[in-house]
């Protein structure tokens, strides 16, 4: 079979709606368009038993009740619910919240609010395999602590946080465990049992579902956890969560959420055998360097530094036939690369120098290879072209130039 | 309002133009000229942290002042090797004095750079005053100050 081009390997910042969902879904936008809150007739009836149904759908990929399940409008929106739900239902015991740096901004920037409203909180430090270290996140719990909020898998480098061990520091010292696993659910088991987890924010176009739909999971017993609603109306989703329920949104996300729930171990054993292919391969040019802990990570996800190139002018090589994603920000009028990656102690050089690999449902053996050949052939072609890769292969320390910052 | 949309938009999706995806994909006068020669200036600016290292090489011609080669090497973003690359264009056949006269902003309007670019292009206008400077300073000539302040 040709292939065909362009490649998507970009599936953490958004995958493709799966077609099962879709078809799913369609009916939904057109001869059962009812509004799940209209009680008293057959088409509000139709609305109402797909969000049921969709609502079981999630619960059940997750191991939670399907009355946990709040939708919402995705996972920034279920970030901004949990976060702030949580901190002004929970004023009156404290006001403290624990996070760490490399969360996605829709958690670091509702903290930053949190900040603003008179909350105090506490960003941890990774260490330099992306992870936390169990022993600060404990010794930052104080008498005002409310919540932890630490994210499953990190969008950027794939990483998997110690959530269990996170949950039982939390429960020990009467804390809630809120967890962003947008990049983690339907790709890893996720147990909100298990694990521990009083509220999950996840999210469905990440997951092969459609955009603009996600889930907040709030725990019901062993706490009871609630959450003050930031939107005032109706009164949807048990007051949490008002506004006309999407039903063509969640019928999908309920859609996605069973076909991960049958098809997640197969794939993810698919995925991971591709990525270790490509990630194995783009290892044998000098110089690369594979960003964050390879053990705990997600399957389909990799990040590596190609010292001396710089991630922007190495996309540019192939980003007509090769959607990836690169830890550099030239265009940005900052400059600033990824502040993940910074997270890791990596220098801003290798920031600058990194891409994101983010594997999916849909990609094949010869989309890895032909991307293998791509990269390596415009790494190489850019070393040919750069100056620091001449004064390293000369010996020069790179360190000790006199940079002109400007 | 709806005009400073679309002004984003075109900058975004736009970011390369052709001129600049042409001197990426073919750059003109990459390498290396032996830095020891007397003839021969360096000018070496950026920073591996901010993401482009220009180094920018000419080869003076003594009799004449006239730049006989220049060569160049990048780390950056596509721009930024287009912009060195049309620099070692523009450097061939000029006289050190002209040289001096070559202004980011020619650069800008060659390549089409967007705004978030420009960066780019002074960048290789300073890498030229730095191997210009270089040459002078080896040929026992002071230094030229920068006129202009970015």
């Amino acid at each position: 079979m040709e292939l065909k081009l362009p490649i998507y390997l970009d599936n953490n910042a958004t995958t493709p709606c799966d077609p099962r969902v879709l078809e799913a879904m369609l009916p939904y936008f057109t001869e059962k368009f009812g509004n799940a809150a209209s009680r008293n007739h057959p088409f509000g009836w139709a609305a109402e038993e797909a969000v049921d149904y969709a609502r079981e759908q999630v619960a059940k990929l997750i191991n939670a009740d399907p009355k946990e399940i709040i939708f919402t409008s995705g996972a920034t929106e279920s970030d901004n619910l949990a976060l702030k739900g949580v901190y002004e239902m929970y004023l009156s015991k404290g006001n403290h919240i624990i996070t760490c740096t490399t969360e996605h901004k829709a958690v670091l920037d509702t903290c930053k609010h949190i900040e603003k409203m008179g909350g105090q909180v506490t960003y941890l430090p990774v260490k330099e395999d992306g992870l936390i270290d169990l022993a600060e996140l404990e010794n930052a719990i104080t008498d005002k602590t409310i919540l932890i909020a630490i994210m499953y898998g990190n969008n950027e480098i794939g990483v998997l946080q110690p959530v269990r061990e996170i949950s039982k520091i939390a429960r020990k010292h009467g804390v809630l465990f809120f967890t962003d696993a947008t990049q983690a659910v339907g790709k890893v088991p996720v147990d909100v049992q298990a694990d521990g987890i009083d509220l999950m924010a996840f999210s469905g176009h990440k997951m092969y579902g459609p955009k603009g739909v996600g889930a907040l999971y709030v725990r019901r017993k062993n706490p009871r956890v609630k959450v003050t609603a930031q939107m005032d109306g109706g009164g949807h989703e048990r007051g949490m969560r008002s506004g006309t329920m999407n039903v063509p949104g969640i019928v999908g996300l309920g859609k996605a959420c069973e076909i991960c729930m049958n098809e997640m171990e197969a794939e993810g054993k698919r995925l991971s055998q591709l990525r270790d292919k490509l990630e194995n391969a783009l290892l044998e040019l000098e110089e690369s360097y594979v960003n964050g802990n390879k053990e705990h990570r997600l399957p389909h996800v990799c990040n590596i530094s190609f010292k001396y190139v710089e991630g922007e002018g190495l996309m540019m090589g192939f980003n007509k036939n090769i959607a990836v994603s690169s830890g550099s920000a030239c265009t940005s009028a900052s400059l600033e690369p990824s502040y993940v990656l910074k997270a890791l102690g990596l220098g801003d050089d290798l920031a600058h120098s990194s891409l994101r690999f983010g594997l999916g449902r849909f990609t094949t053996e010869e989309q890895i290879d032909y991307t293998i050949n791509a990269i390596k052939t415009t790494v190489l072609k850019l070393r040919e072209m750069s100056p620091l890769w001449e004064m390293f292969k000369e010996g020069v320390d790179l360190n000790k130039i006199e940079w002109a910052h400007h | 309002m709806q005009i400073l949309h679309l002004h984003i938009f075109k900058l975004e999706t736009m970011a390369y133009s052709e001129k600049v995806i042409d001197h990426y994909s073919n750059p003109k006068n990459v390498g290396t000229l032996d830095k020891s020669k007397a003839n021969v200036g360096t000018g070496l600016v950026g920073a591996p942290e901010c993401g482009d290292v220009m180094r920018l090489q000419i080869e003076v011609d003594e009799e004449s002042g006239v730049i006989r080669d220049a060569k160049f090497k990048t780390f950056g973003c596509g721009s930024a090797i287009a912009s060195s690359s049309l620099a070692t264009e523009w450097l061939k056949g000029k006289t050190v004095d002209q040289a001096m006269e070559i202004d980011n902003m020619d650069i800008v309007e060659e390549l089409n750079l967007p705004p978030v670019k420009i960066h780019c292009s002074v960048l290789a206008e300073d890498a030229i005053k730095a191997a210009i400077n270089d040459y002078r300073v080896k040929n026992g000539l002071p230094e030229l100050v920068e006129e202009k302040k970015h």
